[in-house]
C-alpha cells in the first residue's frame, strides 16, 4: 500500500525558505539545534490560536521563527527587508504581464 | 472556437502571496549581502525535490531484510552503516535504527517542530509537520495509528520516539512473511515512506 503522492514543497516558497534557511545553517550562521529551537517555541505559540495543518500555517511559523532569528542575530533586519519588500511590490504592479520581475 | 483569454488577461504581473513576497525580500536582501549564493539555494531545492526521497530508506530497509550483518550493523550504528552505503550528511549526522518486532511497533514524531532523517526519507509530509500528529503521537498513538489504518493487537507494545535536532530515528518495519525469496529489488518496492516512520505495516500488494 502506497500512500498518495504529493508535492515535495506545496508551494514555491516554502521550497525557498527551507534551502535560505539550510544554505545560513551551512554557512555557519547558527547551528541547526539553535534553529531548532527557535522554530519550535515559534510554532509552539502559533499553535496556540489554531490547530496547525503543517502546510501554509507550518511555513508561516517558520518565515516568523527566521526573519526574528535573523534580526536578532544582526544579519537581516526588519527595516531592510520592509524596503525589500515593497520593491518586490512595486516591480510586479508595474511590470508588464509575462516579463521577468526585477528590481535594482 | 476563439480561445478566451479574458481570464488570463492582466495588465501587470500577478502579485504573490505575502509570505512569498517576505522570502524573495529576504532571498534579495542575504544575496546582496553576499551572505547566500542563488545557485546553492536552487541546487539544494532541486536535491530535495528531485533526488533525495523515501527510495534512499527502503533501499536500506530492503537491505537489512535480506543481509542479517547489515541489520545487525544497522541497529548497533545506524549512523556508521548508511555512511558507508553514501547516505549520511544533512539532518543524517545521528541516525538511530529501531526496529519493529511482533512484539513492539516503533513510531517517530518530532514534538518540537519536525526533525526527520532527510538523508533517507527527504522532507517530511504535512501531517507529520500538523499540531494534530505531533501531539497526539504521543499521547496516543494506538489511535492515531489506528486512524492510519493500523490495527495492532492489544498485547503488543508501541514505543513512539521523538525525534531532535540532534537524534532522527529510522522504523526498520517487519518483512512480510509472503516475500521469502524475494530480490532486494523488489523488495525495495514495497517498503513506503510512512511505514518507514512507523504509521503504517508493510504489505505485499494483491
Amino acid at each position: 500500500m502506497r500512500t498518495k503522492p504529493e508535492p515535495v514543497f506545496e508551494q514555491p516558497w516554502h521550497a525557498e525558505l527551507f534551502a535560505l534557511t539550510v544554505t545560513l545553517n551551512e554557512g555557519g550562521h547558527f547551528s541547526w539545534p539553535e534553529w531548532a529551537q527557535r522554530f519550535g517555541s515559534t510554532l509552539k505559540s502559533h499553535g496556540l490560536a489554531k490547530s496547525l495543518n503543517g502546510g501554509d500555517d507550518y511555513f508561516l511559523a517558520w518565515l516568523d521563527a527566521l526573519e526574528s532569528f535573523l534580526a536578532g542575530l544582526g544579519v537581516a533586519q526588519v527595516d531592510e527587508l520592509d524596503v525589500l519588500k515593497s520593491a518586490w511590490i512595486e516591480a510586479y504592479s508595474s511590470t508588464p504581464h509575462g516579463a521577468p520581475v526585477k528590481i535594482d | 472556437m476563439p480561445h478566451d483569454t479574458s481570464e488570463q488577461h492582466h495588465p501587470h504581473s500577478l502579485l504573490p502571496s505575502d509570505p512569498a513576497l517576505r522570502v524573495k525580500a529576504l532571498e534579495t536582501l542575504l544575496v546582496k549581502k553576499g551572505l547566500i549564493d542563488p545557485k546553492s539555494i536552487d541546487e539544494i531545492i532541486n536535491t530535495y525535490e528531485n533526488k533525495i526521497g523515501p527510495q534512499n530508506g527502503a533501499r536500506v530497509i530492503a537491505n537489512a531484510w535480506v543481509d542479517a550483518n547489515f541489520r545487525d550493523a544497522l541497529l548497533k550504528d545506524a549512523t556508521a552503516s548508511l555512511a558507508s552505503l553514501g547516505l549520511s550528511g544533512r539532518q543524517g549526522e545521528h541516525i538511530v535504527a529501531v526496529e519493529n518486532t511482533k512484539a513492539t511497533h516503533n513510531m517517530v514524531v518530532c514534538t518540537l517542530c519536525s526533525c526527520y532523517p532527510w538523508p533517507l526519507l527527504g522532507i517530511p509530509p504535512s501531517w507529520y509537520k500538523s499540531d494534530a500528529y505531533r501531539a497526539r503521537a504521543v499521547r496516543e498513538p494506538r489511535k492515531v495509528l489506528s486512524e492510519f489504518g493500523v490495527h495492532l493487537p492489544e498485547e503488543m507494545n508501541v514505543r513512539v520516539w521523538d525525534s531532535t535536532a540532534e537524534i532522527r530515528y529510522l522504523v526498520i518495519p517487519e518483512r512480510p512473511e509472503n516475500t521469502a525469496g524475494w530480490s532486494e529489488e523488489e523488495l525495495i518496492k514495497i517498503v513506503s515512506r510512512d511505514s518507514m516512520i512507523g504509521t503504517a505495516l508493510v504489505v505485499v500488494p494483491t
